[in-house]
């Protein structure tokens, strides 16, 4: 279409006539605000400005903006502005317009660029604390509750906890003992091909025995628990807390803590070991096969050596750990879970931060029962 | 405005919608004329709001034919459907506005999709929608989680009409809103229906509304359109649900203007 018809612009002395045509409708919106921009040099020169409407066929709200702007630039400038021709069908639109965009909203300050970033260190450092805070009051909570439950045992929900040790612990199995198998194969495979070449193959049982039972084992399944698990307790109660879901517990007088959050947390508590225990018997598994199909040390070499390679001690030292980091990993799940605001996004960070946070609790609590076993001589 | 093109904005014909074996919509056919505002009411899962969700291609059809300003619609996927979808503007019963983002740029966004367009000329245009809808413009830089029920409503309408669509679904727009607020908003819909020409689909149940802003109603029952037409007809209506609808307990405070 010809871009002239949709605006014609006759300067006669120092007025300026125009005439738009056509359709001044959202389709033809990048036309027309090159158009209505394009006259501006014009539109400064001339004193008066005369807008002819009898040629518009079609009429919208961009449209009827982009012709109050130029009566409008116009009046601003101290010229004076006529805007003749109106159909009848579009005066009530342009009344409308002319009300429009009279007021400007106050600009946001500008903030120095320097500052704001000073200020989002100190606020994350605030930031720091108020989540060590929040974990703390959680943990309190969580003891109230159990406190709670203890002097009135009927209070526990036994249903709730059971179905979520179903689906924490239950339904995690094939996939825990899926990786912790890979993992365990993996290990020895590397530990074969390395310890070869000084001729210490079989040491590998010892390193793949002391290394799943004291470490991999339950890391590798906490992480897996804070992924799969964790995320999933953020999720949902961040999703009933957005949808008044937790309001509404508390209004009926119900401890949403003691309902929703300490059967979660509970079921991990158990959870985690019992997963551990199946994670790290699948790593053996996956190093003796390996040791026996890759390596060719015999099934029966593998476990008389595994016996003198591991005591019960590294076992314990293993198992001791699962419940620490089932509790850090529900606590931390749960108050994000606590912490999601009204919109979709702000369930998809906090949900992040649940497992990121979980993660790294786990691997620094991992570090420091190291610590701990290794100044008691375990 | 385009007469040429049939004086009808939507015309479904002998549709068909249901979910398995359980048939929701039945043979149903309904004309919208151009430039009307028309209410649908129907008992609460009776299937207002899937017919109106079939209508924007949202829901698949078993059979029967929906057109819209000529376009024949597909479902949702469907590129006339895409195309038409240009020519309508839809209020959902929650206004569905996107969280993560400002009111503003909840307006702009079908702008920003569908259009190239300057950022200074967008932000003009929302502030005028804002203003049209009757917020101000310091409205604009809020998130939907800081908007009341009412203005939620307001700037999924200014949403809905960013891109100056011919015609408006609106589903149930005035519940959950007070009734001057309700009131306010009839105003508006018939406001803005009157400047800009839209042809209005109402899924209401807002007997006040249904009274004041409709030109036309129609009854939805056992999946069929059973009553149509101005209220004051309506009332008359034989039909023992429609009786029922309107002349139960709780339409006694109806005062027909017309009648």
């Amino acid at each position: 279409m010809a871009s002239q018809s949709l605006l014609t612009a006759t300067p006669s002395g120092d007025l300026l006539e125009l005439r738009p045509g056509g359709a001044w409708t959202t389709a033809n919106v990048t036309v027309l605000e090159a158009l209505s921009d394009g006259i501006e040099p014009q539109l400064a020169r001339s004193k008066a400005v005369k807008v002819d409407m009898t040629g518009v066929r079609e009429l919208d709200t961009l449209g009827a903006w982009l012709l109050e702007k130029i009566s409008r630039r116009a009046t601003s400038a101290g010229h004076r502005a006529e805007v003749v021709g109106i159909a009848d069908n579009y005066a009530g639109l342009i009344e409308e317009v002319r009300q429009v965009n009279r007021r400007n909203p106050a600009p946001a300050p500008r903030r120095n660029p320097l500052l704001v970033r000073v200020s989002d260190i100190g606020r994350s450092a605030v930031g720091a604390t108020e989540d060590l805070t929040v974990f703390l009051e959680m943990l309190g909570s969580l003891f109230m509750a159990i406190v709670g439950v203890l002097r009135r045992p009927r209070s526990l929900r036994l249903t709730s906890l059971v179905y979520q040790l179903y689906r924490v612990g239950w339904q995690a199995i094939p996939i825990v003992v899926l990786i912790t198998f890979l993992i365990g194969a993996i290990i020895a495979q590397q530990g074969i091909f390395h310890f070869r070449k000084f001729g210490a193959d079989s040491y590998v049982v010892d390193m793949v025995g002391i290394l799943v039972l004291r470490e991999l084992g339950v890391l590798i399944v906490a992480i897996m628990v804070a992924g799969r698990s964790g995320s999933a307790y953020t999720a949902e109660l961040g999703s009933m807390k957005m949808r008044e879901e937790i309001d509404a517990l508390s209004t009926m007088g119900l401890d949403p803590i003691e309902v929703l959050i300490l059967p979660r947390v509970i079921a991990l508590i158990c959870a985690l070991p019992i997963l551990s225990f199946i994670g790290s018997l699948a790593a053996l598994y996956g190093g003796g096969l390996v040791a026996w199909f890759y390596g060719g040390m015999g099934p029966a070499i593998f476990i008389a050596r595994l016996h003198e390679a591991v005591s019960v001690t590294h076992f314990e030292v293993g198992i001791i750990k699962a419940p620490f980091m089932a509790l850090v990993i529900g606590i931390v799940a749960c108050s994000e879970g606590l912490r999601v605001k009204g919109s979709a996004e702000s369930l998809g960070k906090q949900t992040t931060t649940s497992v990121v946070k979980s993660i790294f609790l786990v691997i620094v609590l991992d570090g420091l029962f190291a610590v701990f076993f290794a100044s008691i001589g375990m | 405005m385009q007469e040429a093109a049939g004086q009808f904005a939507i015309r479904v014909h002998d549709l068909v919608v249901g979910f398995g074996r359980h048939v929701v919509i039945d043979h149903l056919s309904l004309d919208v004329r151009k430039g009307e505002i028309l209410g649908l009411v129907g008992a609460s899962g009776g299937g207002k709001s899937v017919l109106m969700r079939t209508i924007i291609g949202l829901i698949p059809r078993q059979s029967g034919e929906i057109e819209v300003m000529g376009a024949v619609i597909g479902g949702a996927q469907d590129r006339s459907t895409q195309n038409a979808a240009g020519r309508w503007g839809i209020l959902f019963q929650q206004g569905a506005l996107f969280s993560s983002l400002t009111v503003r740029q909840n307006i702009q966004f079908p702008l920003r999709e569908n259009l190239v367009l300057s950022d200074t000329l967008m932000d003009e245009i929302a502030t005028a929608k804002l203003e049209m809808v009757g917020l101000v413009p310091e409205d604009g830089d809020k998130f939907p989680s800081e908007l009341s029920g009412g203005m939620t409503k307001r700037v999924a309408l200014a949403r809905a009409l960013a891109l100056d669509p011919a015609i408006v679904f609106l589903d149930e727009p005035t519940s959950g809103l007070d009734p001057i607020a309700a009131g306010e908003f009839d105003a508006l819909i018939s406001t803005l229906q009157k400047t800009l020409g839209l042809t209005v689909f109402m899924v209401t149940h807002d007997l006040a509304s249904l009274n004041t802003v409709c030109d036309r109603v129609a009854a939805l029952a056992d999946g069929k359109i059973v009553a149509i037409g101005p209220m004051h007809e309506l009332l008359q209506s034989e039909h023992p649900w429609v009786r029922a609808y309107f002349h139960g307990k709780r339409s006694q405070m109806l005062q027909p203007k017309a009648s």
